[in-house]
């Protein structure tokens, strides 16, 4: 063939029958009308489904109600989040700059490359800041300077130490640790799972420094770090093994689209690895650039003409181009 | 004042040069009234499977109507009120029928293969809608500002952190997501089925494959040099 390349490009596509005006019979098409109708034919859909099976709308979990109803793991949680070793404390960016954390894709750190950029100080944030906004408990402001007095190693040692005897402690009760020395620790938690209670603390972690606010990044995360949440969630199917992204409350229909994306994080390596989320979005990103560019993917592009699914869809259309058929040849 | 100087100033007819009328000159020779708004369609679309492009238009339609009452109102509204429950619920269904309409719509434009003759475009375009309206709905999932939306929040932060996005789009930030849902998103997937849809009535439907072994030649293939002649009819 002669010609430049584009020429040719301009040909072959000339050439190909699909790019021409169609010439043969055609129908009656009412554009109007058709929308119409599909408007109002989803429309009673819609309503008779909500009519039916309304929407689902389980309460938000408060830090309040964490507080009353899982003491131990509030105090637990706390307790982490005082000594930095909690997921939050240990998470790494967008939140904090923890030595090693981060997910990698391949050799690939892209969420340290995001950077720090929602600092997230644990114990200061979730447990030192709102404990230093209760007003006259003079007890209180004792044990917070004796806290930040006393150097990072002695802290570390109170805070392990108390996480410790919590968790042996009958039923996780903070009510019922052993004593040890635990320095203003124990006090510390007791005012602060008192704040948590009032549902002061759900104030406290949202409206930081601010009137306004409607970035809940913070109590979240607090949340987050505790099993409350996840032991909620898990008990309505929630999980993340659980193909949890895809699922709603109750029984209602969730995000089922995303049954793919779900789908990888069920199966190894991505069930296993430490490295998971990267993994799977990494691999939904290429799926994604597949999906969108399949038009000009050679081999995929022409799948469908081997799949045979067109000559039902265009059947009518085949009958009439390839005329009766013959009967079998015996 | 003289006949002259009262009369209307006409230029002579010819090519218009303002821009104005360059752009509306490109714009109806692209796309003629008569392909924009059609009333006669190819005789080979004659299935059912072609009411899913349609049904996905309507259902995204409700989904937009019953966003938009719910956002007069305010996102606690439908957490205290019937009448906002019942539209919370007229909007969760119209979500769960568009993504249904519109799989079966995306699977019958590919075992059509509906990108051949310079349609890649189209399809591109509505892969990006399909995409635009996953994000959407989560966007939406995170703003129901009830436990789900919590829970939803709380595990995809994950995903978004590890590959560097949740510096940028914290779905942890309630008013950030409340943004991307009601405005950002949806005028972006509106922004692509609008150039989705101008496609498909500027290329047309695509034609059936090349029928093997026909009896009849096809009546719709018409050959460059064939219809130059006038060989074609209807």
């Amino acid at each position: 063939m002669t010609g430049t390349p584009t020429r040719r490009r301009w040909a072959s596509r000339r050439a190909d029958p699909a790019a021409q005006e169609w010439a043969g019979d055609t129908r009656e098409f009412d554009l109007v009308k058709e929308l119409l109708v599909a408007l109002v034919v989803v429309g009673v859909l819609c309503v008779a489904l909500a009519g039916l099976f309304s929407s689902p709308d389980d309460r938000p979990i408060t830090v309040a109600r964490w507080a009353k109803a899982a003491p131990g793991d509030f105090v637990a949680t706390a307790v982490t989040e005082l000594d930095g070793t909690s997921r939050t404390a240990s998470y790494g960016p967008p939140y904090n700059s923890f030595p090693g954390a981060g997910q990698e894709l391949g050799p690939l750190p892209l969420q340290r490359w995001g950077g720090v950029r929602a600092r997230v100080d644990t114990a200061q944030d979730f447990v030192l800041r709102p404990l230093r906004e209760v007003p006259a408990d003079p007890v209180l402001t004792g044990a917070l300077s004796e806290w930040s007095s006393a150097p990072a190693a002695v802290q570390m040692e109170w805070a392990t130490a108390y996480g410790d005897a919590v968790a042996k402690a009958p039923g996780g009760d903070p009510g019922a640790v052993a004593p040890g020395d635990y320095g203003p620790v124990p006090l510390l938690m007791t005012r602060l799972l008192g704040l948590g209670q009032t549902g002061a603390l759900d104030g406290l972690l949202v409206s930081q420094d601010r009137f306004y606010a409607t970035d809940y990044t913070k109590p979240l995360l607090f949340l987050a770090d505790g099993t409350y949440l996840e032991d909620t969630a898990r008990a309505q199917n929630l999980g993340g093994d659980q193909w949890g992204m895809m699922n709603e409350t109750g029984s209602w229909p969730g995000q089922a689209w995303l049954w793919l994306y779900t789908f990888w994080y069920q199966v190894k390596p991505f069930s296993t690895s430490d490295n998971a989320d990267a993994l799977v979005w990494g691999l939904m990103a290429v799926l994604s650039l597949v999906f969108v560019c399949l038009p000009f993917i050679p081999g995929l592009r022409s799948l469908p003409r081997h799949l045979g699914v067109h000559r039902l869809i265009w059947r009518q259309h085949y009958r009439q181009v390839e005329g009766p058929k013959r009967p079998a040849e015996s | 004042m003289t006949s002259s100087e009262s009369a209307p100033v006409t230029g002579p007819a010819g090519p218009a040069r303002s821009w104005t009328a360059y752009l509306r000159s490109r714009a109806v020779a692209a796309l003629p009234p008569e392909k924009l708004l059609p009333d006669r369609q190819p005789a080979y679309v004659a299935s059912w499977v072609y009411v899913f492009g349609v049904l996905t238009i309507a259902a995204f339609l409700l989904a937009l109507a019953s966003g938009t009452v719910i956002a007069l109102e305010g996102p606690q509204w439908y957490h205290g009120s019937s009448i906002g429950l019942f539209f919370n619920s007229l909007h969760l269904w119209s979500v769960e029928l568009f993504f249904f309409f519109m799989v079966i719509h995306l699977w019958a434009t590919f075992f059509m293969a509906a990108w051949r003759g310079r349609r890649g475009l189209t399809w591109v375009l509505g892969a990006l809608s399909f995409l635009a309206s996953v994000g959407t709905a989560f966007t939406g999932y995170l703003v129901q500002s009830n436990f789900d939306s919590q829970w939803i929040a709380t595990q995809a932060k994950d995903g978004l952190n590890s590959v560097g996005i949740g510096a940028w789009f914290n779905v942890l930030d309630m008013g950030q997501m409340l943004l991307f849902h009601v405005l950002l998103l949806p005028v972006a997937l509106a922004a692509l089925i609008a150039g989705h849809l101008i496609l498909v009535r500027r290329r047309g439907v695509v034609p059936p494959f090349p029928a093997a072994g026909a009896s009849v030649p096809d009546p719709g293939v018409v050959a460059p040099a064939e219809r130059r002649s006038g060989g074609a009819s209807s």
